[in-house]
């Protein structure tokens, strides 16, 4: 049953140093204040792991919290490059930053058959590229066609991290619009935390909706805005100036530094 | 005669000439969802765009910032999971058309967006491979939006991310491919195809006022130009007026 806990407290219990973190979010439900709250705990040595990672995962890189990147695009979607992994992985700057890259299929495969307990999933991909000399891939055969596949780990995060937009009392939760890969990334991983925009009395289910049961969750914070600048259907915008903004306060180590100290090292978990 | 167009324009129109009506879509952002954006807005409505995100038969009002603006979910036919668009939809062979990007290009379509340079040193970090790879293995064809010069159409790629025809005839078929791959690469300075027999970029079209010299020139290898490469018409008035309003509105947001 996941216990209802102040985000600060669900992020100390249940993520270590030298974790893998999944922090999860399509473009949409992005948990940004979850990723704040790691920086502003000092978590270190992390492997991070998302599809898409974005500007919390360029501040997570940029503060130091990760040891290696697991993902298959990272930049500011329809903005251009995020500069502090680019510092990482060119510059090795604030230092070195182990990567693990896959295609967008091959990690969604990864989720799915982690969600599932199997150790891989398939697909019909990577042949021909660079890709498979500097990742970790494999080839299996059909066992009834003789055809062979591409074969990509289970991912297998030690922690996952989603946002939704509302729980119950009981830590049932649901969100709807983009789903992405939230439900994999919850069950996939040994330990889960969902951030949610509020807590109703009674989840009112919506046709589509992605519901998770309480039981598949460790623990749920209530986060208003958790999502920020990435947005939750039905609460907020996607705050797309910012992301804009980001391209300029990231190029520069010192200004980069001085916006975290001042949005996310002091402040008590407002979201900036 | 048409009113004065930017490169852009010119590629998003070529681009979007290509779509015909009824057709399914991968599209992602940028010259790609323009193109498609504004097809679905001229001659091709029934044109349904897919974004990676999961939505299905999204009918976007103004230009999306990401692929997954609410915008896209909103209006969408049907919104699945990221698993479900890459295996049950795209994978699975159900779209006529991806559109890709790239930093790099070769002469047989094959895509770089992951590193310039070396890969464990890189002069440039890049985004990565994305959906690009499954993009250009499964969908019916695909076409590649990318401005031409020396820098982006080369001779060899630093890191081959996304499979257009591999080293040349029969590299689709043996690494078990189903769709024709890369058939058409829209540039600032024309169109190029894949030669039937040789599979290598061959240049079809030219934009009006470019001539085959400048394209040589721009391109990274030895270009060929196909007998009798003829000059595309230029954007319609009609064409330059849709692109513009969705123009706009993009520029609105960013603002």
């Amino acid at each position: 049953m996941a216990e209802i806990l102040p985000l600060r407290e669900a992020v100390a219990a249940l993520v270590h140093d030298g974790d893998s973190v999944a922090l999860e979010g399509f473009t949409h439900l992005i948990p940004n204040a979850a990723g704040h709250e790691l920086i502003r705990q000092g978590r270190k040595n992390l492997t991070l792991v998302r599809m898409t990672p974005d500007l919390v995962f360029d501040q997570l890189i940029g503060m130091g919290c990760a040891r290696k990147l697991v993902f298959s695009w990272g930049g500011n979607p329809g903005v251009g490059s995020l500069h502090r992994f680019r510092d990482a992985v060119e510059h090795g700057w604030p230092g070195p930053l182990e990567l693990e890259e896959h295609s967008h299929a091959g990690m969604a495969a990864a989720y799915a058959a982690g969600a599932a307990n199997l150790p891989f999933g398939m697909l019909r991909g990577y042949n021909g590229t660079d890709l498979p000399a500097h990742t970790r891939v494999g080839r299996v055969t059909c066992p009834f066609t003789g055809e062979e596949l591409t074969a990509v780990p289970a991912l297998r995060p030690d922690v996952g991290i989603v946002h939704a937009q509302q729980a119950d009392a009981h830590g049932n939760v649901q969100l709807w619009g983009i789903s992405g890969v939230q439900k994999e990334t919850v069950l996939a991983s040994a330990r889960s935390l969902v951030t949610v925009e509020e807590v109703v009395d009674e989840l009112e289910l919506r046709p589509g909706a992605v519901v998770l049961p309480g039981w598949a969750i460790d623990a749920v914070s209530v986060v208003p805005g958790g999502a920020h600048p990435s947005y939750a259907l039905g609460y907020y915008d996607r705050d797309n100036a910012f992301y804009v903004a980001w391209d300029e306060i990231s190029r520069d180590r010192e200004r980069f530094a001085e916006w975290m100290r001042q949005h996310v090292l002091e402040t008590a978990g407002v979201v900036a | 005669m048409s009113a004065a167009y930017t490169a852009d324009e010119m590629m998003a129109v070529a681009a979007s000439r290509r779509l015909a009506d009824g057709m399914t879509c991968f599209v992602g952002i940028g010259l790609p969802s323009t193109a498609a954006n504004l097809a679905r807005r001229t001659h091709a409505p029934g044109c349904v765009l897919v974004y990676e995100s999961g939505t299905i038969g999204a009918k976007p009002e103004h230009l999306p910032l990401s692929i997954g603006d609410g915008e896209l979910a909103e209006t969408a036919d049907s919104v699945v999971s990221v698993p479900e668009i890459f295996g049950y939809w795209l994978q699975a062979g159900r779209i006529d058309v991806g559109f890709l990007g790239a930093a790099q290009i070769d002469r047989f379509g094959n895509l770089n967006s992951t590193v310039i340079g070396d890969y464990d040193s890189p002069r440039v970090r890049l985004p990565g491979a994305g959906g690009a790879p499954e993009i250009a293995a499964s969908c019916g064809q695909t076409f590649v939006m990318l401005r031409q010069s020396p820098r982006t159409f080369v001779s060899q790629l630093d890191f081959r991310s996304t499979v257009g025809f591999g080293d040349g005839p029969g590299a689709r078929e043996a690494a078990g491919f189903s769709g024709a791959g890369v058939t058409a690469v829209v540039t600032d300075l024309g169109v190029l195809e894949p030669d039937s027999e040789t599979c290598e970029l061959t240049l079809v079209t030219l934009h009006p006022g470019v001539s085959a010299d400048e394209a040589r020139q721009a391109t990274g290898w030895e270009l060929r130009v196909a007998d009798g490469v003829e000059t595309g018409d230029p954007p319609t008035d009609e064409e330059l007026e849709v692109l513009r309003s969705l123009k706009t509105i993009e520029e609105d947001v960013k603002a």
